[in-house]
């Protein structure tokens, strides 16, 4: 069982406010992804519901009881570190054995478990090796593994690809979300990388200078965001938000339109001209400079033989055009 | 430094250097050696001859000996303990974050700047005199008679002693290995569920093993050759009570102007130096290994 609700936590170091206020409420089983720039806060937040800091104000609740001032340990929770955080001096096997070690496991009994879960990870023939003589993909996984064999009622994740090449990045990810779809425990995971977010997330955090923005499926968040900043933060490439006479004639401040939402017609509204074009094969981005001097982002099929220095016109398809008041809200 | 003609320079240019530091190392030894089966004293330099094993026969037959070869290992082990032990709680006190933590460091390693005559000399006058010394003022204070340290404890004085002076080495040693263990190992083993102990027991000594390893090898070197403390404190005595290897040799030397004698102590200095240095390599030396 894993629900964690957190009550109007606040946490400050000294008169900075990292978290200003939040309330949150995680289901079990859910993949909540907390997601955000650098310096929102959302590590802290994780280490936070860890117990690895206290909370300034407010309550954490863990399956209905309060855990606000309860040690890491008592929390049910298992963490995996951005650096992995591996004993270098153990072996694979005894890293995993660890927290059994610590809870005072008969022997027999944190064999079997340290092999089940080897047998899950694939990390059977490396038990005997030491962290160091593995490679990233391995220590990520044993790291895991020894989450894994406390059986917690929680995972939490801390950017745990990060160190990882893009390839392995990849293949990590669907690991993970194929271990949270066979384990069906609660796992939060705090990444900055929004691809992670959008590919693993049941339900995604957005996460601003320590306040939640929005949360919502990752589709909610691209279908529907609530503000100008998860429209800018959530889709690669990046929505182009156009303020101005445009927007104005939308009844806006901005409005925002995401780069395969607009087509490229003669008929079209907006003219301007072709800039960079970037070929990925089966798509190909366009960077075009409109009359009025904004720069769009217009996602076009791989075939397109435009050039540098084209004219076209674009049209906003129909219905997909979203629009923010001055406050950068979203408005139905 | 790849081709054949590199590597030869490169070993001719060192060559100099390389011949000078064995001429350096063996002529003393080379020397001491010959001396150590001399009839050589300076009381009567006219009668001069070779003597076998009579020095090396002198000193195993000297009950003196066997005494001071056990104080020197027992000086060695004791400081040893001692520094190690309390380095690695003090390490992990002043790694703690508290306010005025620079001055902290330097008033923790200051000790180690006081010259060994000096530390022993105000240890001997100002903490352990009967009279006028801390240590005496404390005990009178709880109507106690005064301990005789040097007189009644000379070899634990001395361990005190040495150990005061080296203690700053072995904790400064222990903190930076201290400093470089990752906070999220600790952190996950927090988490893992281990207790303050625990950590300490399982990731913390772990860790900081080569360090030890380092502390402990680099004292025996110095430690072995002790002898301004003992010379500034109790002499040797009383008796000889606290007399080690090199104070021996320098009684033969300077005060019995034996020569041949000292040259023989000398030369199982030298043994027993590497006979602990074997034992030290083979019980710790793995540690050194990356």
């Amino acid at each position: 069982m894993g629900k964690i609700t957190l009550k109007h936590v606040n946490k400050s170091f000294g008169d900075v406010a990292v978290i200003p206020d939040i309330n949150l409420s995680i289901e079990d089983g859910e993949f909540v992804v907390f997601v955000g720039p650098s310096g929102c806060g959302k590590s802290t937040l994780l280490r936070l519901i860890a117990g690895l800091e206290d909370v300034t104000s407010g309550q954490i609740d863990i399956d209905g009881t309060d855990a606000t001032y309860l040690p890491p340990a008592k929390r049910g929770l298992a963490m995996v570190f951005q650096s992995y955080a591996l004993y270098p001096h153990m072996t694979v096997r005894k890293n995993i054995a660890f927290p059994l070690k610590m809870a005072g496991l008969p022997e027999d009994e944190q064999e079997k478990k340290v092999q089940n879960a080897a047998r899950i990870l694939n990390l059977t023939n490396y038990l005997d090796r030491r962290p160091g003589q593995l490679s990233g993909g391995q220590r990520q996984r044993v790291a895991i593994g020894r989450a894994i064999v406390r059986e917690p009622a929680a995972f939490l994740f801390d950017e745990p690809l990060s160190n990882l090449d893009a390839a392995l990045r990849v293949t990590m990810r669907q690991e993970i979300t194929e271990l949270h779809q066979s384990l069906k425990t609660t796992m939060i995971y705090v990444t900055h990388d929004q691809v992670e977010a959008m590919t693993m997330a049941d339900k995604i955090v957005v996460l601003n200078a320590g306040n939640i923005e929005q949360v919502g499926s990752p589709l909610e968040l691209y279908h529907r965001p609530a503000n100008l900043f998860v429209a800018g933060f959530i889709g690669s490439p990046k929505m182009n938000l156009i303020a101005g006479a445009a927007a104005q004639a939308q009844g806006a401040t901005t409005i925002g339109v995401r780069p395969e939402h607009l087509d490229i017609t003669d008929s079209g509204p907006w003219r301007g001209v072709v800039g960079l074009t970037e070929h990925l094969g089966s798509d190909t981005f366009l960077k075009v400079t409109l009359d009025s001097g904004e720069a769009l982002t217009v996602r076009a099929g791989g075939e397109v033989a435009l050039r540098h220095g084209d004219r076209i016109a674009l049209a906003p398809q129909a219905g997909k055009i979203h629009r923010f008041d001055a406050d950068g809200k979203a408005m139905a | 430094m790849s081709t054949h003609s590199s590597r030869l320079a490169a070993r001719i240019m060192v060559a100099p250097s390389v011949v000078l530091l064995f001429i350096w190392m063996a002529v003393p030894l080379a020397m001491t050696l010959y001396y150590s089966f001399r009839l050589y004293r300076l009381l009567s330099p006219d009668r001069t001859g070779w003597v076998g094993f009579n020095n090396y026969l002198w000193f195993f037959n000297s009950p003196e000996f066997w005494l001071a070869l056990w104080n020197t290992l027992a000086l060695v082990g004791g400081v040893l303990v001692v520094t190690v032990v309390l380095g690695i709680l003090i390490a992990l006190l002043i790694d703690q974050p508290v306010k005025g933590q620079g001055l902290l460091r330097i008033l923790v390693i200051a000790p180690f700047f006081v010259m060994p005559p000096v530390a022993a000399s105000i240890w001997e006058n100002l903490f352990m005199h009967p009279q006028n010394g801390l240590f005496a003022a404390l005990a009178r204070g709880f109507g106690a008679q005064p301990i005789l340290f040097l007189e009644n404890h000379p070899m634990l004085s001395v361990i005190g002693i040495v150990s005061w002076e080296w203690l700053p080495f072995a904790t400064l040693i222990l903190l930076t290995s201290l400093q470089s263990l990752s906070s999220e190992q600790l952190e996950a083993a927090e988490m893992d569920g281990a207790s303050a102990f625990n950590r300490l027991r399982h990731i913390i000594l772990p860790h900081m093993t080569r360090a030890i390893t380092v502390v402990i090898l680099i004292q025996t070197i110095f430690l072995l050759g002790i002898f301004g403390e003992i010379f500034t404190t109790t002499q040797g005595g009383p008796g000889s009570a606290s007399t080690t290897l090199p104070y021996m040799i320098f009684k033969q030397a300077i005060a019995a102007k034996d020569i041949g004698r000292a040259a023989a102590g000398g030369i199982i200095a030298v043994i027993l130096a590497n006979i602990v240095a074997y034992f030290l390599m083979r019980g710790i030396g793995r540690h050194l290994d990356a």
